[in-house]
């Protein structure tokens, strides 16, 4: 016999479509101008950094950039593709492929030498 | 077990994990994606410093054949401010959505209004995203005339193909937005379509992440 099924809510409601609790816990559209703004800082840094000769010069340079573009990409994929919110699957979706890829990445450029010259592995 | 019609309650497409299978296919094509642009990515940085010709992204070069100089060809200012946008359209996409869901609450205040019209955000949505494009022709094009095409140099090939399949991932959203406007207009977006600009601005904001990457690793890192 067929039921309904289990875990979907019977309703309408805009939550009913991705998951049970989806909009319960999203943010405000204040929220959302704060992280825009918190983003913009960001960026407007890193440009900041890239016309500093004194810094650019520098071994920290890269990796500065490299976490303020974390930084602003897991803010994005937090809050305003809402995966701090919502359920589980859709994490496993994104950040199973997105590891799988960071990971071919990081292996192809140490395969290529740019990470390891880079890191001072190779001359 | 649940038969194919039962799985449509109330025009959603459930999966036995309760989930809506449309939501479930978007995040499944995402990560699809992630794997494309870093295939993308890692051909340009492997490529990155090996060109035997200019111009180059970062240095200046003078042809030894012509002795014609070519400047650094990134136009850093530009492209920041084409980042700019694209994070501003990410924004006003979020603030569509917000809207969209709270449709049927009570505004008051004309700031409430304002933040509550989806037709605004969705219409600056797409507007900004025409602009970022526009910024993109117009980097494409002067780089044409300063002598890199996608056949000049490895720079040239990866720089174009990374880029472009970025392009036109854009323009694919663009028309996807517009067209959600479009039904805006005709009939209005309430809370029951929530879902699918949900769709759309997971979209979207994968376009803008890509963005943030590239950005970082083509354009500032030297």
């Amino acid at each position: 016999m067929a039921h309904p099924p289990t875990h979907a809510p019977l309703t309408n409601a805009p939550h009913a479509a991705g998951a049970p609790d989806e909009h319960q816990h999203h943010p405000t559209a204040g929220t959302y101008f704060k992280i825009g703004f918190f983003l913009t800082v960001i960026t407007v840094l890193e440009v900041a950094a890239y016309y500093w000769p004194a810094l650019v010069a520098t071994r920290i340079f890269v990796p500065l950039l490299l976490v303020m573009s974390a930084i602003k990409f897991a803010t994005v994929v937090a809050f305003y593709m809402h995966l701090k919110y919502d359920h589980k699957l859709f994490r496993s979706l994104f950040v199973g492929p997105f590891l799988i890829a960071a990971t071919t990445l990081i292996g192809l450029m140490f395969l290529f030498g740019k990470l390891a010259v880079r890191l001072g592995i190779l001359t | 077990m649940t038969s194919a019609n039962e799985s449509h309650v109330a025009g959603h497409h459930y999966t036995t994990t309760g989930l809506d299978s449309r939501k479930v296919a978007i995040w499944a094509f995402i990560g699809s994606e992630c794997m494309l642009f870093t295939s993308l990515i890692s051909t340009y940085l492997i490529y990155k410093g090996r060109s035997l010709v200019g111009p180059f992204p970062h240095e200046r070069w003078t042809d030894p054949a012509t002795g014609r100089t070519f400047n650094a060809i990134l136009n850093i200012p530009v492209t920041s401010a084409s980042t700019f946008v694209l994070l501003m359209s990410s924004l006003f996409m979020v603030l569509a959505h917000n809207a969209v869901v709270n449709k049927r609450v009570p505004k008051t205040t004309t700031g409430e209004r304002i933040i509550g019209n989806s037709k605004l955000w969705l219409a600056g949505t797409a507007l900004f995203g025409l602009i970022f494009l526009m910024f993109q022709a117009y980097e494409f094009t002067s780089f044409v005339h300063e002598g890199l095409t996608i056949r000049t140099n490895l720079f040239g090939s990866s720089f174009f193909t990374l880029t472009g399949f970025h392009g036109a991932h854009v323009t694919a959203g663009v028309l996807w937005l517009l067209s959600l406007l479009a039904i805006d207009f005709k009939r209005g977006l309430g809370p029951e379509d929530a879902l699918n600009v949900d769709l759309s601005a997971l979209y979207w904001h994968f376009v803008d992440v890509v963005w943030i990457v590239i950005f970082t690793l083509v354009y500032l890192i030297q």
